[in-house]
């Protein structure tokens, strides 16, 4: 691991936060690989070892379709989302490295009301695909378990 | 009944039919105080769990019955047993975990310790030290118990209720919702996780939309954006025979490209809605893979007064409602398959769930309608619900899906044990 790759992790997370923060849900499915594993899980259930999701796109047709589903189709909370992301933890993988960090998600209103919506952590597999790294997977544990309202748009 | 309480006089139902509700009915907090004497600890029976989450000896899960703590679990015995989550000496939590297993439960503040069936087996310094202290002598500790409340399980579910004067469990589900649980609990089920909600608006709110077919094809446009399903599809409302209890369902085709998207924008008018041209890229989660006998793809059984069992295709969960206050509540929902299930139909209810819960593609919306007329009826609280579609006067089961008439139901069932004469004189 070298400090090089260290902070493009780091600013791979932070484009990841920042994309969905800008409502660039589009450009944010293209961190993800073809074949990519994005999951929401609770911790409630990680610790009793159930495979239940809150949300599971198992390929980047299903996060695109997520996404269009969100344009298109599903009515939700008017809110703006705000990541703060924590410091990326790496170690090397096959064929990529594995890379987590905690996560606070605030949303706020049009009327400018803000209230932590969710706070857990990423796990993540990176990998390096021409030279750019992508996602493979990420799996978000929350430990907000108890989703406040509805989840709509990704952590 | 007693005197009317105070917070009835408030609020006049106008219409016996049950079509008018009164704002108020979802925002006071006297009334929610009510609704916990009178609604869950009333002659109902609230579901816990499942028999599956507990299966060996000392197995517990903590739940809660409209806001009330509890603790079921499996006895030495293998019966099942539900006890209030509260200590007899000083009120507090016994058994803090959400679930496990264990031989008792012991209260961590002064160590009272409970069996599994909710008896007080042991005090500490009972006696004192040295014949100083301790309890008095006449203590009985046969009447310092948890608080139990009665059990009945049906195919694996168990209920309970606070009442003595509850009917038998088959009598209260009734004849379509007793077969219903055995439809959907034919076999062993497994738990496959949960999911959970907190909804800030009042639990009544979360009722009538379970009770509401109409908003399906208005409000969860994912369907019909996705040509999958429609309002004019094949499908109904059946209740029990006291209209209580509401089975919203669909029929269709096993496969979404058996569907004829192009028909039937009808109806929608001008809304921007129903427009059925776009496809999925990758709409094999969609699929139903026929698991029972009917062709019934949907079902909401929603069961009075804390409960609904959702079959979305062979996504299967139940869904308890836990009050928090007359504007908060959660659902706690516990996602199965069977036993029996291969890794492929396993891998296809979890994938599935993509369409329920919090992050349902078909039901996120559900949170969001709860919220919107929770923030908006904080006044005028006299102001009525208009609950006419499907029409006005006596309640029936309904072959199609353009109704609300299972919403009257609830309320003609909640009035009557709340004591409230709809269609009464102003009080």
């Amino acid at each position: 691991m070298t400090a090089d790759m260290f902070i493009r992790l780091t600013m791979l997370f932070e484009e990841y936060g920042r994309l969905l923060d800008e409502d660039r849900l589009e450009e944010w499915t293209d961190l993800f690989i073809e074949d990519c594993l994005y999951e929401i899980v609770s911790r409630e259930n990680v610790r009793q070892n159930l495979p239940l999701s809150l949300m599971l796109c198992d390929s980047k047709d299903m996060l695109r379709d997520r996404i269009s589903a969100l344009r298109e189709a599903n009515i939700f909370n008017i809110h703006v989302d705000c990541h703060i992301i924590g410091p990326v933890h790496v170690t090397p993988a096959d064929a990529g490295w594995d890379a987590s960090s905690a996560y606070a998600l605030y949303q706020s209103t049009q009327e400018g009301q803000t209230r932590l919506f969710s706070v857990g952590r990423y796990h993540a597999r990176v990998v390096e695909l021409d030279g750019v790294l992508r996602f493979a997977r990420q799996r978000v544990i929350v430990d907000t378990g108890a989703i406040l309202t509805l989840l709509a748009t990704p952590i | 009944m007693t005197a009317m309480p105070e917070a009835l006089r408030r609020y006049h139902f106008p219409a016996a039919d049950g079509s008018r509700i009164p704002y108020g009915m979802y925002r006071d907090a006297e009334i929610y105080a009510l609704e916990q004497e009178r609604i869950f600890r009333g002659p109902v029976w609230n579901y816990l769990a499942l028999e599956c989450e507990i299966p060996a000896p000392g197995d517990f899960r903590t739940v809660a019955v409209g806001d009330t703590p509890v603790i079921v679990n499996r006895a030495r015995d293998g019966s099942i047993h539900a006890m209030v989550n509260r200590c007899a000496h000083r009120g507090a939590i016994v058994q803090r975990q959400i679930y496990g297993n264990a031989r008792g439960h012991i209260c961590c503040y002064h160590q009272w310790s409970y069996d599994l069936t909710g008896r007080l087996v042991s005090v500490p310094f009972r006696r004192g030290v040295k014949g100083v202290g301790g309890l008095p002598a006449d203590f009985d500790m046969g009447c310092h118990g948890l608080q139990t409340l009665r059990v009945s399980v049906l195919n694996g579910v168990i209920f309970g209720s606070f009442s003595e004067d509850t009917e038998p469990l088959e009598t209260f589900l009734d004849v379509p919702f007793v077969a219903q649980l055995k439809r959907l609990f034919h076999k062993q089920p497994v738990v496959l996780g949960y999911q959970r909600q907190r909804i800030f608006g009042n639990w009544k709110l979360y009722t009538d939309n379970l009770r509401d077919p109409n908003h399906g094809g208005l409000l969860h446009m994912f369907q019909i954006t996705f040509g999958i399903a429609r309002l004019s599809g094949r499908g109904g409302a059946t209740m029990d025979r006291e209209h209580k209890h509401n089975m919203s369902w669909a029929a269709q085709g096993s496969r979404p490209e058996d569907e004829a998207p192009a028909e039937s924008k009808e109806g929608y008018g001008d809304t921007g809605r129903g427009d059925m041209d776009i496809r999925l890229r990758d709409p094999s989660m969609l699929r139903y893979h026929k698991e029972y006998p009917d062709d019934l793809s949907l079902t909401i059984a929603s069961i009075f007064p804390n409960c609904a069992f959702q079959q979305i295709g062979n996504t299967l969960a139940v869904r308890q409602f836990r009050t928090i206050s007359a504007d908060e509540f959660e659902i706690v929902s516990t996602y199965f398959g069977y036993a029996d299930d291969d890794e492929v139909m396993r891998r296809h209810r979890l994938r599935k769930a993509n369409l329920a819960g919090p992050a349902g593609l078909v039901s996120m919306e559900d949170g969001e309608a709860v919220e919107l007329v929770h923030r908006a009826i904080v006044r005028d609280a006299q102001e009525h619900s208009v609950v006419e579609f499907g029409g006005r006067g006596a309640i029936a089961d309904q072959e199609n899906l353009v109704t609300d008439v299972p919403m009257r139901g609830f309320w003609i069932h909640y009035c009557k044990l709340m004591g409230i004469e709809a269609g009464g004189p102003l009080p």
